[in-house]
């Protein structure tokens, strides 16, 4: 278990004002990181900021180990422009190798072999002719993981990969997920379903308000304090 | 003279011949670009841009006027003096396309911008832009007037020259070595042009310079826009832009079929807009989009039949 990125005491925000304070989290080889948060307490901000995207304000995001900057395989949310898209399934698993080409204008064999095994690994063989648009929300969120597998094999973030599922494929985009993280992929995610959460990862990070709450493993988080407060609203709400 | 003869004696004078090239070429490129700019919701930037280059091209036409008349105004006697006669011409000489090109570029640049930071709204900007590049060049134009005829040059700049066979020598060479570049940069960068379109995000998190690539496309863009001025004129452009690639849209999955389709469906049209427009003398802009339309309209009726088929 080697640590593969340290963020210590990291500020982040935009234009000078803090949005996230103080954060402090390791992340190891193998861990299932879930980053929970209500929003607007800069979840997206601390994407942007584990992608290098945005610097922090202050504070360091460090990567160790194996792991560099930019070799992370990121589950974007879907935008509006993919909804209607014209393109086949494998032509955007191909692009996660992007990455990888710099100025190359064609990708390798070896690249398109890559997205082809990426493609029977994730049980989507029989759409890699389809076209994106016409696949259900479940088999699309699949397309995308299996673009980001491309991109790496160390670590995947993924930004709430079962919004706007039924829940069938949600359990379903779950358990995918965990078997990669048994595969040895360490996993971050962001979510805010506490349930799946508390379920499936090893790790938990909770912030709320310009703040970090918790840090550290998940049996911890459930008999913290703020563990329970957050997971006695989330039932109440759900009732 | 049957239409197969006319055709025959057209195609005779070289210049019939060129022109032709040329306007399969602008179609071509056109096209290539277009599905990227439908799918990235930058049509109605294209649209803007289109009408920047109008405003570009007026003052690159009252250039020489505006000079005489502002050297004329300082000076005392009423003839120029020699040097300032040399400045004039010059300017009158130079091809339009080394000012056009540049300023609209300089748009296209601004307008990806302001798309990034909010002050002024992406679809706002635009708007301003295009409206006010179109109000300025028809001022200059009524202020500096090169020739008697202001209206028919405004309206050959907005809707095409009449006849594609005004085209200099000049500009079908530079349009050649123009849509050379066009295309094959679209195929180096294929891939890359691909990933930006789909995902941005996710670029950017590869370490790709996502941004570097949106430039490029507004680079791309300018130079078709100017371009394709001279086939279709400034207010049709964008027609050449969107049609075909969402006439292919409607019936292929692939993005490198959509792409492929909609570069055969506008070198076709073009081929078939030039050809009716020699024979029926209607002006090539315009009969071109007429018939990218059409196929519009063909590849909705195709795509019913075919979804019709696969339920």
């Amino acid at each position: 278990m080697s640590v593969q990125m340290k963020c210590v005491n990291a500020s982040l925000g935009y234009d000078g004002s803090v949005v996230a304070d103080k954060l402090d989290f390791t992340i190891s080889s193998g861990d299932y990181l879930c980053i929970l948060g209500e929003n607007g307490s800069g979840k997206s901000t601390l994407i942007k900021a584990i992608l290098g995207l945005k610097p922090q304000i202050s504070g360091e995001i460090e990567w160790c180990g194996d792991v560099k900057k930019n070799e992370i395989g990121y589950l974007p949310q879907q935008t509006v422009v993919q909804r209607d898209f014209p393109a086949s399934v494998r032509e955007i698993v191909r692009s996660g190798c992007i990455g990888k080409c710099g100025l190359r204008p064609f990708y390798t064999r070896k690249e398109k072999e890559l997205a082809e095994d990426t493609i029977k690994q994730l049980g989507i063989e029989q759409l890699a002719k389809r076209c994106y648009r016409e696949l259900s929300g479940g088999q699309q969120q699949r397309v995308l993981l299996a673009r980001a597998l491309c991109a790496t094999r160390k670590m995947l973030l993924l930004d709430e990969p079962v919004t706007g599922l039924d829940p069938k494929a949600q359990i379903d985009m779950y358990e995918l997920i965990a078997k990669l993280n048994r595969e040895g992929i360490t996993i971050i995610m962001v979510s805010h379903d506490v349930a799946a959460a508390v379920k499936y990862s090893s790790h938990i990070l909770h912030i709320g308000r310009r703040k970090q709450l918790f840090f550290g493993r998940t049996e911890d988080y459930v008999s913290s304090r703020t563990g329970r407060a957050f997971m006695e609203a989330e039932e109440e709400e759900n009732e | 003279m049957n239409n197969i003869e006319k055709l025959q004696f057209y195609f005779e004078f070289p210049f019939v011949r060129h022109a032709f090239i040329v306007g399969l070429l602008i179609a071509l490129c056109a096209s290539l670009l277009g599905v990227t700019l439908v799918l990235k919701r930058f049509s109605f930037i294209g649209d803007g841009l289109s009408h920047v280059a109008f405003g570009a091209m007026s003052l690159s036409a009252t250039l020489p006027v505006m000079i005489k008349k502002a050297a004329l105004s300082y000076s005392d006697s009423d003839k120029l003096s020699p040097d300032m006669q040399k400045v004039v011409n010059w300017f009158g000489e130079l091809n339009d396309m080394f000012i056009v090109l540049p300023i609209t570029l300089l748009c296209a640049i601004l307008l990806l911008r302001t798309g990034q930071n909010t002050k002024i709204k992406g679809d706002a900007a635009v708007a301003m832009l295009s409206v006010g590049s179109l109000a300025t060049g028809y001022l200059l134009m009524n202020r500096y007037p090169t020739r008697a005829n202001i209206s028919g040059d405004v309206c050959s700049t907005l809707f095409g020259s009449t006849s594609i066979l005004t085209l200099k020598q000049e500009d079908v060479r530079l349009c050649i070595i123009m849509a050379a570049i066009v295309i094959i940069t679209f195929i180096l960068f294929y891939n890359k042009l691909f990933a930006v379109t789909f995902d941005e995000n996710f670029v950017k998190s590869a370490g790709v310079n996502a941004n570097g690539y949106n430039l490029l496309i507004a680079v791309i863009t300018s130079l078709i826009i100017v371009l394709a001025m001279n086939l279709v004129g400034s207010l049709l452009i964008s027609a050449l832009i969107i049609f075909p690639s969402l006439s292919a849209m409607r019936v292929f999955r692939s993005f490198r079929g959509v792409i492929i389709c909609s570069a055969v469906i506008s070198v076709l049209c073009a081929a078939v807009g030039i050809i009716a427009s020699i024979l029926y003398s209607t002006p090539v802009g315009s009969t071109i989009v007429a018939a990218d339309i059409l196929a519009f309209f063909l590849f909705s009726i195709l795509s019913v039949f075919l979804k019709k088929r696969s339920v």
